[in-house]
C-alpha cells in the first residue's frame, strides 16, 4: 500500500512494507517508516500546515530540514505535547498526533486572518506607534497584544519525560555527517584520533540523501567509521552551541522517534563535550527569493523539492515552475522531470526573468516577467498555472558554530554570501559551511580539515582514498535580493517567513534611520523567530544594504548565538528537577526525627526538625510546649547543621587573633569562647564558638548558613594574605554531629551518662571537657543559646543515635523533651541573641549590641574599615527589642518601622523588624528590630507596618534581652 | 566552560571552582592609611586582556589557584606558562 495521493510509485528511502497511521488536526493519514511528518503530510496532499505569525496567512512546508520557518506544529498530547516543533525534523511514528498552530477556530478558517486585510495598519514597530496613548491604557492593549502574539501555546503540565546528561571528551568533534564531515572524521580517525561525529538528522549522509545520485558513495566510509573503536557516531544529535575551551553542547534525540519508547530510555540526552579540535562541516542552507506572494503553500526551496522526491518519494506538486538565480536550477528540473512532475517553466534570473507575483490560497499560478538590473519588472507579465514553485536564491554557509566562539566572517562575491574567516585556533570549518559547494571539492576539503585537526594534535596522517564523483555544474549566481512588485499586481514580499517581516518593513526601518543592523533586526523582528532567520537573514541584510546604497559587508551581520536550533528545556534541565534540583542534606539523626513525628523545615540544603508535634497536637502548641519544657526542665536539640571546622598548627592562636574581632590569646586549653568574625569592610560575617582543644588545636563552630563561607574565608586568608602562618583548617561538619542540651536540669541529665565531673567548678560556663557517652568519645562545651544552663555535645556522626538515645533515656525522669528549630528560635529571640536576620551583611558589632567584644588591643580582619566614622554614626540602625503596646498583637517579621501610621507617602523608614515570635515564657508577642538610633529611643513607641498585609502594630521600644537580662540562669 | 589548570589536581572544569577575584591585590599593612585600605577592599580594575586572578578549587583540593585569564577571550595561561 502506498500512502497518500502524492506518493511516487517508486524510489525513496522509505519502508513501503510498513504503514504508519497518524493524525494532523484531527484527520487521519498514513505514512511509512523513513518519512518525516512534513513528507507524510505532503504525500497526503496536505498543503496548509500552519498560519503565519502576524498576518495569519496560510503556510505550507517550505524546507526539508532544520531551517524550516513555516511548518511549526504541535506534536503529542497532554503533558507530552510540544509546541513549535518543525514538521521537517519530526520522524513519523505510528500513532503520532499533530496539530497546526496560530489559528482560531481552525487552520482552514482562521478569524485572526483578518489581520492580513488590515496589514497596512501593522507596519514594523506598529505597537510602539499605535499604542502610545493614553499611557494608562497600555495594560489593556498589552493583554490583547499578548493574546494575539506568539506561535504555539505552552503546555501547562509538568514534563513527564526523563532526560539525561552526559559529559564526554574527544580529540576531534566533527559536526555534520555530510560528505565533508564524513571525510574529516575518516581522516582524523585513521590518524588515531578519538573522534565523535554528530549529525542532527536521523542518519549520516547529509544533503546527498536528498539528491538523485544519493549518498551511496559515502556508505563505505560510514561503515568503516562505524567499525572503528576510536569513533563514536551520533545521529539525531544537534551540536547547538560551541563554548569556551572546546566545549560543545549536543542535544541527542534518543527516543522522540520511538513510540512507545523503551522505558529505560531517556527522551533526550544533553552532552557536554570537551573537544580538543572541532571540525565544523555544517553544510549550507538554501535561500529563498523575495517577490510578491512568495509565501504561499506550494512554494518551497528547490533543494527541499529534490529531497521530497529523492529521499521520501513524494511529489511536492503536479506541475512545477522553477525560479532561481543560480546554477542549481538544472539539477532541480532534471529531478522533477524524472519523478514525472511537469516542469512548466524554468525562470532564471541569470537570463533576466523573475516570478513577480503568485495566486491561490495554496499556489495556483505564478506571474513571470522580465526584470531589469535593479530587479524592477520590465514588460508584461505572463501567468503560468502551477501548484509547485521551487525557489533558489543561492546557498548560505552555516557559520553558526564558527561564530559562537567569536569567529569572523568575510564576504565572498563568488557565492554572494558570507564565509568563515579567522576563527578559534582549534576550529576547522570545511565543505559547504566554508562556501565549497561542488561535491568533489567538498570531499577533498573535508579530508583536509580532518588532517589538519589530527596534525594539530600531533598525530601522523596518511592519504585517504577519496570517493570518485561526477563533476558538478560550475557554480554561478546572479545576486537577486528582491524583485519589486509590478505596478498592477501587488502582494507582500516576505523576507522572514516565520516573523512575517517583509521587504517593505525593512525599507521602512531604513527610512526611519535605523542604522545598526542589530537595531533593524529588533525593530522589524527580522530573524527573531525560533528559526533565528536561517532562511531570512542574508536576504534581509542585502535588502537593507541596497536601500542604504552600501556594500553588504559594510552592513555587517547580526550575532549568532547558541542554540543553533531550539533545545527542549527538559534537556537543558536534565535530571536536576524536583528533589534532584539541589542536594538535600540530612543530619545523622534524620531517620530518628522522622520516626518520632518531627515536622521538618528546609534550612538551606538541610532538613531540620522544626518541632515534634504529638498526635492531635497543633504545630504551635508543640513548639510552645517545647520551649516551656526547656525553660522548666530540660530539652535536647539536634544542632548538627552547625558548621564545624578543625583548626591546627603552631600559629593557630595567632591566626584566630587575626580573624576574630574578640581576643583569643588568653583562651586556655579546655575552655571555649564566643567568637565574632568580621569582613574586611568591618561588617559582621558570622558568629560561633571557639574551643581550645589543645595548645595548637582548636574546634570552631559557625552558623549553619555560613559554614561554607567561613571556611573559604579562612582558607583565603591563610593561602593568600598570610601564607607564612603554619595553620591548617578542615571542615568536619559532616564528621561530627552536635547536640544542644539545655535547661535547668540539664546538668543532672548529663551527669547520668558521662564519666567525668561536670560540676560547676570542673566544667564552668564556657568550659570544655572530653568524655564518653554510650561508649562514644564526645566533647562537651558549656555554651548556651537558649539562655539556660546548657551544653553542646560534639559526637562522631556515626554514634549520634546512640548518644541521643542515651540522653533521652537518662532524661526521662527529669522531664527531658526534644525541641526543634522553632522553639530554638523563640528562645534566642527571648534572649536577644542575633542570628542571620540580624547578621545581614549590613550590621557592625556595635549595631548588634556587641561592641564590648571588639578588642582594642589587637589588629583583626575588619578593624581598619570599622574605624571609619560612619561605622560609629549614632543614627545607624541598632538592635532593639519591640513589644506590642496592647500586649497581644503579633508584630510581623519584616515590617517597616515608621513614626506615624497616618503619614502620607513617602514615609520615612526608621528601621525594620528582623525577628518576631510569640514568647511562651512571657506569654506575649515579642520582636527584635534594627532601628535608627535605637539605643537612645528605649521606651518610645513606633509603628511596625506591613502595608501589603494591611497590618500596623504600635510597638514599644525595649531592651533586646527579654528573658533573664542579668544572665543568671546560664551560670546555673 | 573553562578548563582551569590546578597545580595539584591537573586540568579541571571550572564547575569545580569558585571565582575569587583579583590575585594581584596585596593586603595593606595593618597601619596603612585608610585610603589604601579602601582601595584594597572596594576598588577593582576591570581590565580587557590578561588578568591574574584566584580560582578557589572548592570541589577539589581547596587551593586558591592563581591563573592568568584573558578577559576578552577566556584563554588561560597557568602560572608555569602552559596554555589551556
Amino acid at each position: 500500500v502506498t500512502a497518500g495521493p502524492f506518493r511516487l510509485a517508486v524510489g525513496g528511502a522509505i519502508d513501503r512494507t510498513r504503514t504508519l497511521a497518524f493524525t494532523f488536526d484531527g484527520c487521519s493519514y498514513t505514512g511509512h517508516p523513513g518519512d518525516t511528518l512534513a513528507s507524510a503530510l505532503l504525500a497526503n496532499g496536505v498543503r496548509v500546515v500552519g498560519r503565519s505569525f502576524k498576518y495569519h496567512r496560510p503556510r505550507g512546508v517550505f524546507t526539508a530540514g532544520p531551517e524550516e520557518p513555516n511548518a511549526l506544529v504541535r506534536v503529542g498530547q497532554g503533558a507530552r505535547a510540544e509546541p513549535n516543533t518543525r514538521a521537517t525534523m519530526v520522524e513519523l511514528y505510528d500513532g503520532l498526533v499533530a496539530a497546526g498552530q496560530n489559528s482560531w477556530p481552525s487552520l482552514d478558517f482562521d478569524l485572526w486572518a483578518l489581520n492580513d486585510l488590515f496589514a497596512p495598519l501593522f507596519p514594523a514597530g506598529f505597537y510602539y506607534k499605535t499604542f502610545m496613548a493614553p499611557a494608562r491604557a497600555w495594560p489593556a492593549y498589552e493583554r490583547i497584544i499578548r493574546r494575539a502574539a506568539g506561535i504555539g501555546t505552552h503546555v501547562p503540565h509538568p514534563d513527564p519525560d526523563r532526560y539525561e546528561r552526559r559529559f564526554a571528551h574527544c580529540d576531534v568533534l566533527v559536526v555534520g555527517g555530510g560528505a565533508a564531515g564524513i571525510m574529516a572524521a575518516s581522516a582524523a580517525a585513521r590518524a588515531g584520533a578519538d573522534v565523535m561525529l554528530v549529525d542532527e538528522r536521523d542518519a549520516l549522509g547529509g544533503h546527498l540523501r536528498g539528491e538523485r545520485a544519493g549518498a551511496e558513495i559515502l556508505l563505505p566510509y560510514i561503515s568503516a567509521l562505524a567499525g572503528m573503536a576510536n569513533v563514536r557516531l551520533l545521529p539525531r544529535t544537534t551540536a547547538f552551541g560551541v563554548y569556551d575551551h572546546g566545549t560543545v553542547a549536543l542535544a541527542e534525540r534518543v527516543a522522540d522517534h520511538l513510540v512507545p519508547a523503551a522505558p529505560t530510555l531517556p527522551r533526550q540526552r544533553l552532552w557536554m563535550v570537551r573537544a580538543r579540535e572541532i571540525v565544523v562541516a555544517a553544510g549550507a542552507i538554501e535561500r529563498p527569493l523575495v517577490f510578491a506572494g512568495n509565501d504561499r503553500p506550494g512554494i518551497m526551496l528547490a533543494s527541499a523539492a529534490r529531497t521530497y522526491i529523492n529521499r521520501f518519494a513524494v511529489a511536492p506538486g503536479r506541475r512545477a515552475v522553477i525560479f532561481t538565480n543560480n546554477s542549481e536550477a538544472h539539477r532541480t528540473a532534471l529531478d522533477l522531470t524524472a519523478a514525472g512532475i511537469e516542469v512548466a517553466a524554468v525562470v532564471d534570473a541569470r537570463a533576466g526573468d523573475a516570478v513577480i507575483a503568485t495566486k491561490g490560497r495554496a499556489l495556483r499560478a505564478v506571474a513571470v516577467a522580465s526584470i531589469d538590473d535593479d530587479g524592477q519588472p520590465a514588460g508584461a507579465a505572463r501567468w503560468i498555472d502551477c501548484d509547485l514553485l521551487a525557489v533558489s536564491g543561492g546557498l548560505t554557509p552555516s557559520t553558526h558554530l564558527h561564530s559562537h566562539t567569536g569567529g569572523k566572517l568575510t564576504w565572498d562575491d563568488a557565492i554572494a554570501s558570507f564565509v568563515p574567516a579567522v576563527g578559534a585556533a582549534n576550529s576547522h570549518v570545511c565543505g559547504a559551511a566554508r562556501g565549497v559547494f561542488a561535491l568533489g571539492d567538498c570531499i577533498a576539503d573535508g579530508a583536509r580539515a580532518g588532517d589538519a585537526a589530527a596534525q594539530a594534535l600531533g598525530l601522523k596522517t596518511s592519504v585517504l582514498d577519496l570517493p570518485a564523483c561526477p563533476p558538478d555544474e560550475p557554480w554561478s549566481i546572479r545576486p537577486l535580493w528582491e524583485v519589486e512588485s509590478a505596478r498592477n499586481i501587488r502582494g507582500k514580499r516576505f523576507v522572514d517567513l516565520q516573523d512575517d517581516v517583509t521587504a517593505d518593513d525593512l525599507a521602512l526601518a531604513v527610512r526611519e534611520n535605523y542604522r545598526s543592523i542589530e537595531h533593524v533586526k529588533r525593530y522589524t523582528t527580522l530573524g527573531m523567530g525560533t528559526d533565528q532567520g536561517k532562511t531570512a537573514n542574508l536576504n534581509g541584510l542585502a535588502i537593507v544594504a541596497a536601500r542604504r546604497a552600501e556594500a553588504i559587508a559594510a552592513v555587517g551581520t547580526t550575532t549568532f548565538r547558541p542554540p543553533y536550533t531550539p533545545v527542549a528545556l527538559g534537556a537543558l534541565a536534565g535530571p536536576e528537577t524536583g528533589k534532584h534540583f539541589e542536594p538535600i542534606r540530612r543530619t545523622p539523626l534524620h531517620d530518628w526525627h522522622a520516626a518520632h513525628g518531627a515536622a521538618f523545615v528546609e534550612a538551606g540544603q538541610w532538613l531540620r526538625p522544626r518541632a515534634y508535634p504529638r498526635p492531635g497536637e497543633s504545630f504551635d502548641a508543640a513548639w510552645r510546649r517545647e520551649v516551656l519544657a526547656v525553660r522548666g526542665a530540660a530539652g535536647i536539640c539536634d544542632v548538627s547543621t552547625l558548621g564545624k571546622i578543625d583548626l591546627q598548627g603552631p600559629d593557630a592562636t595567632a591566626f584566630l587573633e587575626r580573624v576574630y574581632c574578640n581576643g583569643f590569646a588568653s583562651l586556655a586549653a579546655g575552655r571555649c569562647r564566643y567568637g565574632l568574625m568580621l569582613r574586611e569592610d568591618g561588617i559582621v560575617l558570622d558568629d560561633g564558638t571557639v574551643t581550645r582543644v589543645g595548645e595548637r588545636h582548636y574546634f570552631l563552630t559557625t552558623t549553619t548558613a555560613n559554614a561554607g563561607r567561613v571556611l573559604a574565608h579562612l582558607e583565603y586568608l591563610l593561602q593568600t594574605a598570610w601564607p607564612e602562618l603554619n595553620v591548617r583548617v578542615a571542615s568536619v561538619t559532616d564528621q561530627f554531629g552536635q547536640i544542644a542540651l539545655a535547661g535547668p536540669r540539664s546538668r543532672e541529665v548529663l551527669a547520668r551518662v558521662v564519666d567525668v565531673d561536670i560540676g560547676s567548678a570542673a566544667l564552668p560556663f564556657l568550659g570544655s571537657a572530653a568524655t564518653t557517652i554510650a561508649g562514644a568519645r564526645v566533647r562537651l562545651l558549656r555554651v548556651s543559646y537558649s539562655g539556660e544552663l546548657a551544653y553542646e555535645i560534639a559526637v562522631p556522626a556515626s554514634r549520634m543515635v546512640a548518644v541521643w538515645e542515651a540522653l533521652l533515656e537518662a532524661g526521662r525522669e527529669f522531664g527531658l523533651s526534644t525541641y526543634g528549630t522553632e522553639a530554638m528560635a523563640a528562645m534566642r529571640i527571648e534572649k536577644g541573641h542575633v542570628a542571620g536576620a540580624e547578621i545581614n551583611g549590613q550590621t557592625t558589632p556595635a549595631d548588634l549590641g556587641l561592641a564590648r567584644l571588639v578588642s582594642a588591643k589587637k589588629f583583626f580582619v575588619g578593624r581598619r574599615l570599622l574605624e571609619r566614622p560612619a561605622m560609629a554614626d549614632a543614627a545607624r540602625p541598632t538592635l532593639v527589642g519591640l513589644e506590642p503596646v496592647d500586649g497581644v498583637t503579633a508584630i510581623p517579621a519584616g515590617a517597616q518601622l515608621i513614626a506615624d501610621v497616618r503619614a502620607k507617602p513617602p514615609v520615612r523608614m526608621l528601621g525594620h523588624v528582623t525577628s518576631a515570635t510569640f514568647s511562651p515564657t512571657l506569654g506575649r508577642p515579642i520582636a527584635l528590630a534594627l532601628l535608627a538610633d535605637g539605643k537612645a529611643r528605649s521606651g518610645e513607641t513606633v509603628v511596625a507596618a506591613a502595608p501589603l498585609d494591611g497590618v500596623a502594630v504600635a510597638a514599644r521600644i525595649v531592651h533586646p534581652v527579654f528573658y533573664d537580662p542579668a544572665g543568671e540562669r546560664l551560670h546555673g | 566552560m573553562l578548563v582551569i589548570p590546578c597545580p595539584h589536581c591537573g586540568p579541571r572544569s571550572h564547575d569545580e571552582f569558585t571565582y575569587s577575584g583579583d590575585a594581584t591585590l596585596r593586603r595593606p599593612a595593618n597601619d596603612a592609611p585608610l585610603a589604601e585600605w579602601i582601595d584594597y577592599v572596594y576598588l577593582r580594575d576591570n581590565p580587557r586582556g590578561p588578568h591574574r586572578e584566584y580560582w578557589h578549587h572548592v570541589h577539589g583540593c581547596r587551593a586558591y589557584v592563581t591563573v592568568e585569564r584573558d578577559t576578552a577571550t577566556h584563554a588561560i595561561v597557568s602560572p608555569d606558562g602552559d596554555a589551556s
